[in-house]
């Protein structure tokens, strides 16, 4: 318990440390960053990413990864547009596309879980796959009629406020997977199953079953970001969130989850989810294309499985040198 | 550890190809011209203003740029192009909130899909950017002019009268090599050449069949040989499509065929078959012209000459006076045609 606060609180004070630098940068490079509508705008554009990382936080503290999660997003997106453009009505349609994701995650757990396979593996064929039925599905067209109640939450504001519709869903559903990650035995077995499988199945934890539940929240998570990103962009299209999950698993591992399992904080993804989001936003009003950024955000992505490592490798040595202390934690709470 | 070390290298090589995929899509450009006016505060400060294309890296576009960017040193304006490199609406929204941010004075955006951006251009309209269209329009409620670059008439009735010259007064048998059957603009302009055709002075034409070569260069290429073997007494082909047409040269060219061809084309595209002698004359608008339009209209709306409304006049330099139209646009002209005397002074 101890040492899990401590450890938290090293890398995510970092982390605080490196937003307010990017701030900082932001402000500095472009006048119009520190802007009321500039952040707002910001934050819109960030959380179909986030959402997408809550679902992933999850599966890579169980040890496993899910990189279809962008594919997801955009099949729900076609499967929406598609059932809309033929006359569905939008709630029937969304609920739809969230089936699909959900039957997306499945598909990918029980090949994890059931047949054994790596899931770096399965979900890399899935990121294929599910783009691959994103055409089938919508060809390669844009369906861009939606009522206007959808595309008004997708690009308003909370009324009187500068917050996005879109902040509002990510915000609760941050707190929701904030309690079930740190507060619930749901999260104590994730992180058992993260540390060490064997040892949490012969402690009675049933990790299959917990790790194909896993995969079918990143992919319900998956397919509601693309529902709000097709809301947001009034555009629903095959090739939606395209790539997205560079974003995404950045997200995850600058917030300090480890790539092996076991350990990570949802806060940490947060704060790395925003890292990235001022990052992008302040190079982009700099006019640093797009491309450019990619190298900044891959760059990023690399360090940061660097540095957790390296600061854990340090954690893990000073602990040998003192005996008596605990080395056992990780996440357990 | 080794399987970790495994897992780590899968994940960190999985992501590279992800970032050079994601890269491939995202990619910007962004060059300055014009002259770098010094601020001066005065109600005649030169515009700034950012073009946005479908793409960037598009030869099209590119003229077009380069068009603007002519129209910007001429005004003593700010131009810069920015943009995603594939054709992606949702793609192209952010760049239109970042050009608000930065205050740009105008934004001429050249839309992937008519309703999509219509909310981020309306909030860059509510800030008080000026939003323009070029090439390819929105729903009007979401720019204050269009820059048409020709209408589906002008379109049409160039290419019946090319193919008219070419084959002569004896006339003769002649056909369309059309993109996708489904295509809107192709299908409204083979609309409209029916109706020209029907012109006494083209009486001697007798459209015979319209093929459909899907913008594939090779459907293109084995449909151009289907009509010949169908159709001996051919004497001309229309391609209003520039992929079409290019691959007709090359079928005909092949077979050192006498059938006279012309439809729209790029002059890169076509030189070779003007040089050789296989087409005599193509058309297609100047995209150079369409941005130096663009950038005219936009900086006269800018600078507050003309407020968008149909009837008002400005002066696009050495293009001439343009009139805006009911439907508030600006239509560039007649398209240009291209034959051996001219190509080389073009360069897309």
């Amino acid at each position: 318990m101890k040492l899990r606060w401590s450890a938290l609180l090293q890398w995510e004070t970092l982390l605080v440390f490196l937003l307010v630098a990017t701030f900082l940068m932001g402000s500095s490079i472009a006048e119009s960053f520190l802007t009321g509508t500039n952040l707002s705008l910001a934050t819109a554009d960030l959380m179909e990413k986030g959402i997408m990382a809550l679902g992933l936080t999850l599966v890579i503290i169980a040890g496993e990864i899910d990189l279809s999660v962008a594919s997801v997003a955009g099949l729900s997106s076609a499967i929406l547009g598609w059932l809309v453009d033929r006359g569905a009505p939008l709630g029937a349609a969304i609920a739809a596309a969230l089936l699909a994701g959900a039957l997306c995650g499945l598909f990918n757990g029980l090949l994890v879980a059931r047949v054994g396979l790596p899931s770096l593996v399965v979900t890399l064929g899935t990121l294929a796959l599910f783009r691959g039925l994103a055409f089938v599905v919508l060809g390669d067209r844009a369906v861009s009629e939606f009522p206007l109640g959808f595309t008004e939450f997708g690009f308003n504001n909370v009324p009187g406020t500068l917050i996005p519709w879109p902040a509002v869903v990510f915000t609760v559903l941050a707190v929701l997977a904030f309690l079930v990650l740190h507060r619930s035995w749901i999260g104590r077995q994730i992180y058992a199953i993260g540390n060490n499988a064997e040892a949490a199945r012969f402690s009675g934890v049933d990790v299959d079953r917990i790790k194909i539940g896993l995969f079918v929240t990143s992919g319900m998570l998956a397919a509601l970001a693309g529902v709000v990103f097709t809301a947001r962009f009034a555009s629903a299209r095959p090739d939606n969130l395209l790539g997205f999950e560079l974003d995404v698993v950045t997200a995850v591992l600058l917030g300090g989850v480890s790539i092996f399992g076991g350990r990570g904080t949802l806060i940490g993804v947060v704060l790395g989810l925003f890292l990235i989001g001022a990052l992008r936003n302040s190079l982009g009003l700099a006019d640093v294309g797009a491309e450019e950024q990619s190298i900044v955000i891959g760059t990023l992505l690399i360090v940061s499985v660097m540095g957790t490592n390296a600061l854990r490798g340090m954690q893990e040595r000073a602990a040998r040198r003192r005996p008596a202390a605990p080395i056992e934690g990780g996440g357990r709470s | 550890m080794t399987k970790r070390i495994w897992l780590l290298a899968g994940v960190i090589l999985v992501l590279a190809l992800g970032l050079v995929a994601c890269g491939d899509d995202d990619d910007e450009s962004a060059n300055t011209g014009g002259d770098q006016a010094a601020e001066d505060g005065g109600s005649s400060e030169p515009p700034n203003i950012a073009f946005l294309p479908k793409a960037i890296n598009n030869p099209y576009f590119d003229v077009a740029a380069a068009g603007a960017e002519q129209a910007a040193n001429d005004l003593g304006g700010e131009f810069k192009q920015v943009g995603p490199s594939e054709a992606s609406a949702p793609e192209q929204v952010p760049f239109i909130n970042t050009l608000t941010q930065q205050g740009v004075d105008a934004i001429a955006v050249s839309a992937n899909d008519p309703n999509a951006l219509v909310p981020a251009l309306k909030r860059a309209m509510d800030s008080g950017v000026t939003v323009v269209t070029y090439d390819s329009d929105v729903a009007p409620e979401g720019r204050q002019l269009f820059i048409n670059q020709a209408t589906a008439d002008a379109i049409a009735q160039v290419q019946v009268k090319l193919i008219s010259e070419q084959i002569g007064s004896a006339g003769g048998e002649i056909a369309i090599l059309s993109a996708a059957s489904t295509a809107t603009n192709q299908n409204a302009w083979i609309a409209t050449m029916k109706e020209e055709l029907k012109k006494p002075e083209y009486s001697k034409l007798k459209l015979v069949k319209i093929a459909y070569g899907d913008d594939d260069d090779q459907k293109s290429f084995q449909e151009t040989n289907g009509l010949l073997q169908a159709y001996p007494n051919l004497k001309g082909i229309i391609s209003p499509t520039t992929v079409g047409i290019a691959a007709a040269a090359r079928a005909l060219a092949s077979k050192n065929s006498d059938v006279k061809l012309t439809g729209l084309g790029t002059p890169n595209q076509m030189r070779e078959f003007v040089k050789n002698g296989t087409v005599e004359s193509f058309a297609l608008w100047d995209p150079g012209q369409l941005g130096e339009l663009a950038y005219y209209a936009a900086a006269a709306l800018v600078a507050g000459d003309i407020k968008g409304d149909p009837g008002e006049t400005f002066t696009a330099g050495d293009l001439g006076e343009y009139t805006i139209e009911d439907d508030r646009s600006v239509v560039l002209g007649p398209p240009t045609e291209f034959t051996k005397e001219n190509i080389d002074d073009f360069d897309f």
